[in-house]
């Protein structure tokens, strides 16, 4: 599946009016390739030579900076994207019982996404809610106060 | 709204405002932040329908504000000018508020607050001892004014310390009066801010950057976010006030992409401040031009260092640096860079148009001012409060916290999250400010507050900072890259019931050397959460390691799930709910976990309804078990 998607051609002129967004700014690398993300939902191979050149930096230093940062994703993405908390006041408040509930249910890893793209699966460091925990995101919506019980309730929400 | 193109045109703007403002119109602030993730969307959309339906809309003012503070409480709403206070509303409780409050003036009282201590009812924002003991400073305009409407901030003396700067003060004065105002940085190392100014002003060169560092990193702490998201001008204005007293011409605001409303409202303030010309060139016609940039953290704790976080806004790996040079020398492309954490220059417009005075008298000898917490954790009232700097670890956590839920015991609190250390209840009375804090293995940090009860296992919480820590080492010195790792192992092994005599000692010795060795402060602070439980609760560290036992019951494999059958009622839902099928039972029948199966998830203990309570965690414990399952009928109830 992963291997379909990365032969499909990537659209060029998308990402030409990424760049041209941007022109002239020596600064702004991870400005664009947090365009690419946006635009595309990962960054595709193709993209990182494409933008290394307008940068006229090498490959590697783009790849450099995309394995740097936590929010990008060189594989494509599933349709709803899971962000299970895993701050300090929800780890306390036991976030790790639905974490890996999510990935019983899921039968995925964090940083994995299952076969049919529906779900992929990320924790983060903190969401800022911590009135909320322990928390976990689908998508823009929140959900607090969890326990495994809920989660199950809650993916089954999703398609 | 034109151009303001001088300081009177600011001042007679501002008393055109304040005078189409009705001081007795009706007005429902809901909190359009925190409170999203609870559904304050969908009570603003109720609102605005039900004031439509009943022809209210000239006589009542639907406004969305930043954070209240009261998280516990969320969705909150407050109903000026009585300052009343509804909270955790929903929806549907909507047409009550209109019709009752504000048709007829009355409270409803099934959303007013309750106060858990004397049971009473407290209808007043203003009575409420979670709001009566905080002192708003920075956190003035969150929850009062509509952060996307510069009029708001204007109204409430907004720009008027930029104007005072710029038509009284000259850089030096401005810089004089934070110095004297004893500003201490809110980021977590509390450098002198006026020092920090001066220096760069000092600096040689014409090109110099002012960088708001908002990226906030620390897991449990909030209170940038909601200053960004609920009054991000203020942010704009110390800026601008720095750009004045340093002579910089360009900033930049870095926040956290976790972020999205705070990047929203900070985009907002700075167009608006652009349109007005309050950001730009001749700014109230003065020689001063600044212009403000965006950028947006891609996801990495480091960066919250600031070496890192310039390399960062340059797009490059966030990778720390050595210091010397300083920023101030030597930061954004080689240029002197002034950086100040978003709380920080949100305390500027205070000490300036309130005088150094004013603000020194507030806090200790040697913490001044006020500070926001973020409280977290096991307490009951959640949420962010401002306190004078100094009042006692006690009264934050007791008298605005509100204790401890479900009547457990308080156990620890941790200050300065992964770089920081814990209070215990032996230390309850010392006054939080930088000094006292350091003193006893914590730090002030950037103010995340995560109370933990005695559920929670201190070796565990050691760990689970470590991990973070060890996650998020960027690599680049070995003292943070190997050490940090080492000692995770270590703890995981504690943890796991793997500890061997000499662990303590091996931590013990590692962390002194990852302090004195690491290249910034993400690796020479790390140790910190371990050396200080370790200070504070070294039986129970102990414990794990000789008697393979986690006296909070939270550790996985130290611990085990039983059905206690005196209080089983054979209800079948645990057993539907085990994802490993490894509770037998039946129907009235009493239910065994086969613990061969179980995988300790807590799926049993979660679902378990609250009036049974029939599943324990334990370890080290003998609990009394069925070899199968008897009918309920036949068990003895309750001993």
């Amino acid at each position: 599946m992963a291997g379909k998607v990365e032969s499909q051609e990537l659209d060029l002129t998308k990402l030409d009016k990424i760049l041209s967004r941007y022109e002239g700014q020596d600064d702004a690398l991870i400005s664009v390739l947090q365009g690419v993300q946006a635009e595309f939902g990962w960054v595709p191979q193709g993209a990182i030579e494409h933008i290394a050149d307008a940068f006229q930096i090498s490959p590697g230093e783009v790849y450099g900076v995309l394995t740097f940062y936590e929010q990008f994703y060189l594989t494509p993405r599933g349709r709803n994207t899971i962000r299970v908390c895993r701050g300090t006041a929800c780890h306390v408040r036991g976030t790790n019982a639905n974490l890996r509930t999510v990935e019983r249910t899921l039968g995925i890893k964090e940083g994995g996404t299952t076969n049919d793209f529906k779900f992929s699966l990320e924790t983060v460091a903190c969401l800022g809610t911590c009135f909320l925990a322990p928390v976990m995101m689908v998508n823009r919506n929140y959900y607090g106060k969890l326990t495994p019980d809920k989660v199950e309730t809650i993916l089954k929400q999703y398609d | 709204m034109g151009k303001i193109r001088t300081a009177d045109e600011l001042d007679s703007l501002r008393q055109s405002i304040i005078e189409k403002l009705d001081p007795n119109k009706t007005c429902v602030r809901i909190c359009m932040t925190g409170c999203r993730a609870y559904g304050a969307e969908e009570i603003r959309d109720a609102f605005d329908e039900e004031i439509k339906r009943k022809g209210l809309e000239d006589k009542v003012e639907i406004r969305e504000t930043g954070c209240h503070g009261f998280c516990a409480r969320a969705p909150v709403v407050v109903i000026d000018p009585q300052d009343i206070f509804y909270q955790q509303i929903t929806a549907d409780d909507v047409v009550d508020i209109v019709d009752k409050t504000l048709i007829e003036g009355d409270i409803v009282d099934r959303l007013v607050y309750v106060d858990p201590v004397t049971g009473g009812k407290i209808p007043f924002a203003h009575d409420v001892p979670f709001y009566k003991e905080q002192t708003k400073n920075v956190l003035r305009n969150c929850g009062i004014i509509d952060p996307t409407n510069i009029s708001h901030y204007i109204a409430r003396d907004g720009y008027a310390a930029l104007s005072k700067v710029l038509t009284n003060m000259t850089p030096e004065q401005v810089i004089e009066a934070v110095e004297r105002s004893g500003l201490r940085g809110r980021g977590g190392a509390g450098f002198p801010t006026g020092r920090k100014w001066r220096l760069a002003r000092a600096a040689a060169g014409d090109t110099k950057y002012l960088v708001c560092n908002g990226d906030e990193g620390d897991p449990g702490a909030f209170m940038d976010r909601a200053v960004l998201e609920g009054d991000p001008h203020s942010v704009l204005e110390g800026m601008l006030i720095a750009a004045y007293a340093i002579g910089t011409k360009v900033g930049y605001v870095y926040v956290r992409a976790e972020y999205p409303i705070a990047v929203e409202h900070i985009k907002i303030a700075i167009s608006q401040a652009e349109e007005v010309g309050l950001l730009g060139k001749n700014i109230l016609g003065s020689k001063l031009s600044f212009e403000i940039r965006i950028k947006e953290g891609a996801g990495a704790f480091v960066c919250g260092e600031e070496t890192a976080l310039l390399m960062s806004i340059e797009g490059k790996r966030g990778m720390p640096r050595p210091r010397p040079p300083f920023p101030s020398e030597s930061g954004l492309w080689g240029k002197p860079t002034n950086n100040n954490n978003v709380e920080t220059y949100a305390n500027i417009t205070s000490i300036i148009l309130n005088g150094a005075d004013w603000y020194s008298r507030i806090g200790t000898e040697t913490s001044k001012g006020t500070k926001i917490f973020a409280l977290a954790g096991k307490t009951n009232n959640t949420g962010l409060v401002e306190v004078p700097i100094g009042i006692p670890v006690r009264k934050a956590i007791f008298d605005i916290g509100g204790g401890i839920p479900d009547g457990r015991k308080f156990k620890a609190v941790q200050m300065g999250g992964p770089s920081g250390g814990c209070v215990p209840e032996a230390h309850l009375d010392l006054p939080i400010d930088y000094g006292s804090l350091e003193a006893i293995g914590s730090i002030m940090g950037s103010g995340g507050m995560i109370v933990m009860d005695e559920t929670t296992c201190a070796v565990d919480i050691a760990r689970y900072f470590l991990s973070f820590t060890q996650s998020e080492s960027c690599g680049k010195c070995t003292p943070c890259r190997f050490g940090s790792k080492v000692m995770l192992d270590t703890l995981t092994r504690i943890t796991q019931g793997q500890g061997v005599e000499g662990d303590l000692e091996l931590l013990e010795s590692l962390a002194q050397q990852i302090k004195d060795t690491s290249l910034c402060q993400l690796g020479s602070t790390c140790p910190n959460p371990v050396l200080s439980t370790i200070k504070y609760f070294r039986d129970e560290y102990e414990a794990h390691i000789k008697e393979k036992r986690c006296p909070a019951a939270v550790c996985d494999a130290l611990c085990s799930y039983y059905i206690l059958p005196d209080k089983c009622q054979g209800c079948m839902i645990c057993l539907r709910a085990c994802p490993s099928e490894a509770i037998e039972g039946g129907k009235r029948m009493v239910h065994i976990i086969n613990q061969g199966k179980c995988i300790k998830c807590g799926t049993c203990l979660s679902v378990c309804p609250a009036r049974f309570s029939a599943v324990a965690k334990v370890s080290g414990e003998h609990v009394p078990t069925l070899e199968e399952p008897i009918p309920v009928s036949t068990v003895t109830k309750g001993g």
